[in-house]
């Protein structure tokens, strides 16, 4: 166990946690942020996407002694009042079914939107290709990407 | 306008019955509920009211409607409550919607599955919204001593014109609770719905969309565990488990052996359990858990072939023999080949299929195959449990948390009435959270440990769990006259450890020698329903099949199927035929036209295929292209017959997930077994169809008609495959008969 001194939604928080212990476990069991959802543990479909540094990261392989004094944002941090224009678009588009693996569409989209204002149909793809949705919306979050891109 | 008898919903007003006489204010959390935008909102009520089971009014007009059914994505949280609403007669902006927890006393149906919601919802959701209306309305009449009949009302205000009184419904709520309940209400006429048949959206958006706590995986309570699992193989069970390194692990209470169900239990067809025993840890935090299960140790033995008795639909008491041994898919298909040539039982005959073999012009006879699927939610298995001596509280994501509770008061030695069970948004379903193993061994777990406790399952463990749609296999053989009628049909099909076959469907009854079989093979590997089960392989099979035997008689696929739906509905043959020859040609008529049938664009390969099942009709166009040996989907076209839409974008939505989610499963989904291990356990293996696999386009139109609603999940899911398979056959020049197709398509030289 150690202390850990974060930066999470522009919050300063100490956690004491095992250093290997993955930025997804800390902010769900330890900093009550349950918004980041794990899916996989491996990296492997986009679930647990976080900020880290403005890119879009995979929280759940990415151990907390790596992150100190580094700025991280979570779905819950991404705008005040749920109105960051990549939220507005995704209720706009009512893309959601289950809903599970939304927010780790909406961290990965507003980090690619961050780097690349215009994207195109295939940078979108590109992009988003690492989020699974089993519920298979994907139609609608491209058309989201795109109405957030525009706005 | 429909006249109901509202013994109906008596049920759901057997608490305002008890509280005829006074007001209720009921002391329940309105943020809990989903609110529409919050400028819109009207304040939080002083005093609520509580009408019926489903609908509490505030003294502000502010409404509450309880949402019965489990929400797994299919949109119900949103459309049932528009259903009471519209009735009701109430403004959406001034509803809130509450997920109900499971109150068999209070709700009828809590039963999310078989794309029955919407359509058994229907008539209930109706009547009570139109009852709590009439009461309102008999209350005001009372009030100010007019007729009844005289008042009318318009979202969420009573009127009555000639004495120029108006009243909003909250002003009324605490007369209405001491009204009688009206033995029949009127219920609207179709074109009267001002909410259904309008869209609106996900209630729960907004939660969505801002990461709010809104599953069960989410929950949390003070001193609550967390416990993790660990399974054997199929067909092993624990031996011994070397939890001497892990006890002292850091943040680690216990590791123990749980048996979720007694062996002398009755189960049902829902109380599936993949095995005898579980290994468990449980610790503080999941990193410590998930470290402590990485380092146990376990040693597994075979299970000896042991047999159940379950109780199970239409068949009662019947004992259930599970084999012992490690299975292998090898080993699976060499059975299979072996029992598809022996006969099967006889489901259905009419006519002499043998003889009019004998006379057939031209024979055609193709064999499919599909394998198991893991249904994969992104939510994997969860459950909050915390069981005390005399009740217990679970919180779980369920899809029908009525089964799981009896096996609960049963394992659990707590009576029904005490054992409280909160329905989480599930993160998916597909047909695997039907089955409630999760709750038992959370509850199991929290009563040996007794303390709270949230079960997680990690992805690895939900893969591996079992509970798959089973691998099946049919072969299909027909015979055409000197004139390419189609005189004789056969289809034998089988699987494990059930059969696929549905031998009331179409094409039975448009053919007058007909013969369906099935077999199966008993198996230690755990199945249960996926997404329009037995379904989901049948319209694969049948519609390639139909499309190859219309190609055969020189016919174009659409007009072949129209001609058979035109002798069924003519002079049918049997009695019992599972569709609506009508309904079933709509939708092929109108995906003719949505997709320009006969005038496809050059540059891409198209197939169609058409089937019915959970009570709606769907056929499909699939147009592609290859990019070198890449299947690449440029459109789908999707005509849809499920009577009358309740939430049109919502029901758009659920199609282009059923349809994608078939394209995924088509070209890609397979699970296969080594020695009792599925050969795969998390998505760097499990090929899920993602952005770049998605179709260009997915249009879904909807018949317009005034049937009553019946569901959407599942329908649009299974005729895709045979559309797929359809437009790659035109694509490549080859047939696909073993799902998934992907795969062959890479391995044909001549495109790559
Ligand atoms: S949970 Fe991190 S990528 Fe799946
Ligand atoms: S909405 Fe269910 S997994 Fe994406």
């Amino acid at each position: 166990m150690a202390y850990f001194k974060l930066n999470v939604n522009g919050k300063q928080q100490t956690v004491d946690v095992d250093p290997a212990t993955p930025v997804l476990w800390v902010l769900r069991d330890h900093l009550n942020l349950v918004g980041t959802k794990f899916g996989c543990g491996i990296a492997q479909c986009g679930a647990c996407t976080i900020h880290l540094e403005g890119k879009a990261t995979r929280s759940c392989i990415l151990p907390v002694s790596s992150v100190e004094n580094k700025e991280i944002v979570t779905i819950e941090g991404l705008s005040e009042n749920g109105d960051h224009p990549v939220q507005k678009a995704w209720l706009e588009h009512d893309v959601a079914q289950c809903g599970y693996c939304q927010a780790g569409q909406i961290m990965t989209a507003s980090a690619l939107l961050m780097s690349n204002t215009k994207p195109t149909d295939e940078e979108i793809e590109n992009a988003m290709n690492g989020n699974i949705c089993r519920c298979a919306t994907y139609l609608r979050i491209k058309a989201a990407v795109k109405t957030a891109a525009n706005s | 306008m429909e006249q109901i008898i509202t013994t109906i919903n008596r049920r759901s007003f057997l608490k305002t019955s008890a509280l005829a006489g006074g007001g209720l204010m009921l002391s329940f959390s309105w943020l809990a509920g989903c609110k529409p935008k919050e400028a819109e909102l009207l304040g939080a009520p002083d005093e609520w009211f509580d009408l019926n089971s489903y609908i509490k009014i505030g003294n502000n007009g502010l409404v509450t409607l309880m949402s019965p059914n489990p929400e797994f994505g299919s949109g119900v949280k949103t459309s049932m409550p528009m259903i009471l609403a519209d009735e009701l007669d109430v403004d959406w902006k001034n509803v809130i919607v509450e997920q109900a927890n499971f109150l068999p006393a209070r709700f009828d149906r809590q039963f999310t599955g078989g794309s029955q919601g919407i359509r058994q919802g229907w008539k209930p959701l109706r009547t009570a919204g139109a009852t709590v209306r009439q009461l309102l309305v008999n209350a005001a009449a009372k009030q100010w001593n007019v007729p009844a009949k005289e008042i009318t009302t318009e979202a969420g205000v009573i009127y009555h014109k000639s004495t120029e009184k108006k009243a909003g419904y909250g002003e009324m709520a605490s007369l209405a609770v001491g009204m009688p309940i009206p033995s029949e209400v009127i219920t609207k006429d179709v074109k009267d719905f001002k909410i259904i048949g309008t869209s609106r959206k996900n209630v729960d958006g907004e939660k969505i969309v801002t990461g709010k706590p809104l599953f069960c995986i989410d929950y949390k309570e003070e001193g609550m565990l967390i416990a993790m699992i660990v399974h054997p193989p199929f067909g092993m069970k624990i031996k011994s488990l070397d939890d001497s390194s892990v006890r002292s692990m850091p943040g680690i209470k216990d590791v123990f052996v749980i048996k979720p169900l007694e062996e002398e239990y009755e189960r049902t067809g829902f109380d599936t359990s993949s095995f005898v025993e579980l290994g468990v840890i449980v610790g503080n935090s999941t990193w410590d858990v998930m470290n402590a299960k990485k380092a146990l140790k376990a040693e597994w033995e075979l299970t000896p072939e042991y047999t159940m008795t379950m109780q199970l639909w239409g068949r009662g008491k019947t004992p259930v023999t599970v084999p012992e041994g490690l299975e292998s898919t090898e080993g699976h298909k060499a059975q299979m080949e072996k029992s598809s040539k022996a006969k099967g039982e006889i489901l259905r005959r009419d006519g002499n299929p043998e003889a009019a073999f004998k006379t057939a012009a031209k024979i055609l006879e193709r064999t499919y195959t599909c394998p198991y699927l893991a249904h994969n939610p992104m939510e994997p298995a969860t459950c909050f449990a915390n069981v005390k001596e005399d009740h217990a509280e679970l919180y779980a994501p369920i899809q029908i948390p009525e089964f799981i509770s009896n096996t609960l008061v049963a394992r659990l030695g707590i009576p029904k009435d005490k054992i409280n069970i909160k329905i989480a948004r599930m993160g998916g379903g597909f047909g695997l959270r039907s089955y409630g193993h999760h709750l038992v061994e959370a509850a199991v777990i929290s009563q040996t440990i007794k303390a709270p406790v949230k079960l997680v399952y990690t992805r690895e463990d939900d893969m591996t769990y079992g509970i798959y749609r089973p691998t099946y296999t049919a072969t299909y053989k027909a015979a055409l006259d000197k004139d390419n009628n189609l005189i004789a049909f056969h289809v034998k099909g089988g699987g494990i450890p059930e059969h696929p076959i549905h031998e009331n469907r179409f094409p039975a009854g448009a053919i007058d020698n007909y013969l369906a079989e099935g077999w199966s093979i008993p198996s230690n590997i755990t199945v249960g329903a996926f997404r329009a089960p037995r379904s989901n392989f049948n319209a694969a099979a049948e519609q390639s099949f139909l499309d190859e035997l219309a190609e055969l008689a020189g016919k174009d696929p659409i007009d072949f199927r129209l001609q058979l739906l035109e002798r069924a509905k003519n002079n049918p043959v049997g009695k019992y035929n599972d569709y609506d020859p009508d309904r079933y040609a709509g939708v092929l008529k109108l995906v003719r036209e949505k997709s320009k049938w006969n005038q496809p664009s050059a540059n891409v390969s198209r197939g169609v295929s058409a089937y019915f099942c959970h009570n709606t009709y769907v056929a499909e166009v699939v147009d592609l292209t290859l990019q070198g040996n890449i299947p690449v989907i440029e459109n789908v076209i999707a005509a849809v017959d499920c009577g009358i839409v309740v939430n049109p974008d919502g029901a758009i939505n659920m199609g282009e997930g059923g349809i994608i989610d078939g394209i995924g499963n088509a070209l890609y989904g397979e699970l296969t077994f080594k020695d009792g291990v599925p050969d795969k356990n998390n998505f760097h293996q499990y090929k899920m169809i993602r952005q770049k696999e998605t179709p260009r386009a997915v249009e879904v139109h909807f018949v317009k008609n005034e049937e009553d609603p019946t569901g959407l999940g599942e329908p649009l899911f299974p005729p895709v495959f045979a559309a797929v398979a359809n437009a790659l056959y035109k694509a490549t020049g080859k047939r696909f008969y073993d799902q998934p197709f992907a795969k062959q398509i890479e391995k044909i030289p001549s495109i790559i």
